[in-house]
């Protein structure tokens, strides 16, 4: 048997470094920027003096202040959580035909259908968006055959770039794969003897589907809808390449503090709100999948 | 198959559609000799020729090949450091500062590390992209390492240890040979990861440094041209061949999206 000493430093020799490096570079950061949230905004942008010429400690609560007392920051972050809830819905009702499909599947071709889910992810987030600055631009099959239509009807023309709709269709399409694999994940564990019984007994497709095979996908559910609603609630990158004047979202909100008007502590504020509203969420979909895990067993 | 699976495999299909069918336009058009992405004229391919003798674009590559290297070498370094700790040890703040980063909205680590560096006086550049790169890749090399640590016979190590071996030998000529697909595939991840990343490097480059996407989206947010079509397929081929050569050796990358 080894000495209980050489385990122990064996144990920080390996787990040592890494650890040190998040500790620098993930969590002395967060920490920085929590403090940077009760200082004031520099005259040049970044942080103000922490001791001002008059030897006052620059420490207060002004950025939350305004944070709460403008609505318009929480009509933003209601506007990011409602284009985020709509995303997790349309993705749920595409994903779910694909994920029974994939978890149906033999063997064989489940791995290549989960692979062809998987591919499109790891393919350049900023091309994803690109491609649909193309189907969706002015001069595309699309927006012409809409045109047509809407002419046909009387009706103006509308543009789809820049428009809240093309936010809308890229989220769906970059969060699918998020929805796909915890569904999958979860539909592939349930038990065929309860269809078959419950067909037995009488129950139509309709049926098996709503009470018995729906209810215990909820973990499933649940998990990919965190996966989808969090990612989608601080996007940036959408909404600023395809949405119009109104689009406006937290990420954009956030982007926009430290790069244009340099308003770091305001930044900071915001980030931590985006940050705690990721957490409440993730710790609400892993309670609630826990909760109806349990239910589901009883 | 049963029942019911004709309407099954149309939605399946439709999904399936919806995923591929954007890519495939963004490729086809690559080749199309015409300035608006609009029809197809015919082919042609002059738009990887402009490519190639774009300059702004070629150092941007160049940039983001450096950046790549050195974060996939040293989170893969870090990160089978950490995977190995966290499958051997049962630790209580490694694991939260490995998966943390992979967890909340990328647009944090960006305006966290912003802010870190800024007021350290660091130079934004290739340097902090690189070092802000690391810190959320050494998660994802962490998870697929001890992905297949868990499915290695532990006893084979211990059989090193009981004949006589140092740990340092036991890990030079066990260990890590049992462990060296899912090391590749998480370095050939994380060189994907970086390569590709757009949100962490917009916030951390600082005005000069200019990567791969750096370069795409200020190239988009002017307008459409085919340029980026004929890039774009050239970065998509280059990733598919990377995570198809990593799935081979680990296929836990599969799962580990999963955890993300």
């Amino acid at each position: 048997m080894p000495a209980r000493r050489p385990t122990r430093l064996a144990k920080w020799l390996i787990s040592g470094p890494p650890l040190l490096y998040l500790l620098v570079f993930f969590a002395a950061p967060t920490l920085i920027m929590v403090l940077a949230s009760f200082r004031s905004p520099g005259e040049f942008g970044g942080l103000a003096p922490l001791v001002d010429a008059a030897g006052k400690l620059d420490i207060n609560v002004d950025s939350y202040v305004r944070f709460f007392t403008e609505p318009v920051f929480f009509q933003v972050f209601v506007k990011s959580a409602w284009y985020a809830a709509l995303t997790t819905v349309i993705c749920l009702l595409l994903a779910y035909p694909l994920a029974s499909l994939i978890a149906r599947s033999g063997k064989k071709h489940r791995d290549l259908l989960l692979l062809l889910v998987i591919l499109p992810f790891w393919s350049n987030f900023l091309i994803r968006i690109y491609a649909w600055m193309i189907i969706l631009g002015p001069n595309a099959a699309l927006a012409k055959l809409v045109n047509r239509v809407l002419a046909a009807f009387g009706a103006q023309p509308v543009p789809l770039l820049f428009s809240s709709f093309a936010v809308l269709v890229c989220l769906v399409y970059v969060s699918l794969p998020f929805m796909v694999l915890p569904l999958y994940a979860n539909l592939e564990k349930h038990d065929q003897a309860l269809l078959d019984a419950a067909q037995d007994l009488g129950a139509n497709a309709w049926q098996r589907f709503w009470r018995i095979t729906f209810p215990l996908s909820l973990p499933g559910v649940y998990a990919g809808a965190a996966l989808v609603f969090i990612p989608a609630l601080g996007i940036f990158a959408i909404p600023d390449i395809l949405g119009g004047p109104d689009d406006t979202l937290i990420g954009n909100l956030i982007k926009q503090q430290f790069l244009e008007t340099r308003d770091w502590p305001f930044g900071s504020v915001l980030s931590i709100m985006l940050t705690l509203a990721a957490l409440v969420l993730a710790g609400t979909a892993a309670w609630i999948g826990r909760r109806s895990a349990g239910d589901s067993r009883a | 198959m049963r029942r019911g699976s004709p309407w099954l495999w149309t939605a399946a299909l439709v999904a399936y559609a919806f995923l591929y069918l954007p890519l495939l336009i963004v490729v086809v058009y690559s080749f199309n000799d015409s300035r608006l992405n609009a029809e197809w004229v015919g082919f042609t391919l002059d738009w990887y020729r402009k490519l190639f003798a774009d300059g702004d674009m070629i150092s941007a590559a160049g940039n983001s090949l450096v950046i790549g290297i050195t974060a996939s070498l040293a989170s893969t370094v870090l990160g089978t450091m950490a995977g190995m700790a966290m499958h051997r040890y049962r630790l209580r703040v490694l694991p939260i500062l490995i998966l943390a980063p992979i967890a909340i909205p990328e647009i944090l680590t960006g305006v966290s590390l912003l802010i870190f560096f800024v007021l350290l006086n660091f130079t934004l550049g290739l340097m902090s992209v690189a070092l802000a790169h690391i810190a959320f890749c050494v998660g994802f090399v962490a998870i697929v390492v001890r992905a297949r640590l868990a499915g290695m016979d532990e006893s084979l190590t211990e059989a090193a240890r009981d004949c006589g071996a140092s740990p340092g030998r036991a890990f030079r000529y066990v260990t890590l040979p049992l462990i060296m697909p899912g090391v590749i595939a998480g370095a050939l991840m994380a060189f994907t990861l970086s390569i590709d990343d757009f949100v962490i490097t917009f916030f951390t480059a600082g005005a000069g440094t200019v990567t791969l996407p750096l370069q795409i989206y200020s190239m988009i947010k002017i307008s459409v041209t085919p340029e980026v079509n004929a890039v774009s397929t050239l970065l998509m081929l280059l990733t598919l061949l990377l995570i198809i050569a990593a799935a081979k050796l680990s296929p836990s990358i599969l799962r580990s999206n999963q955890e993300t």
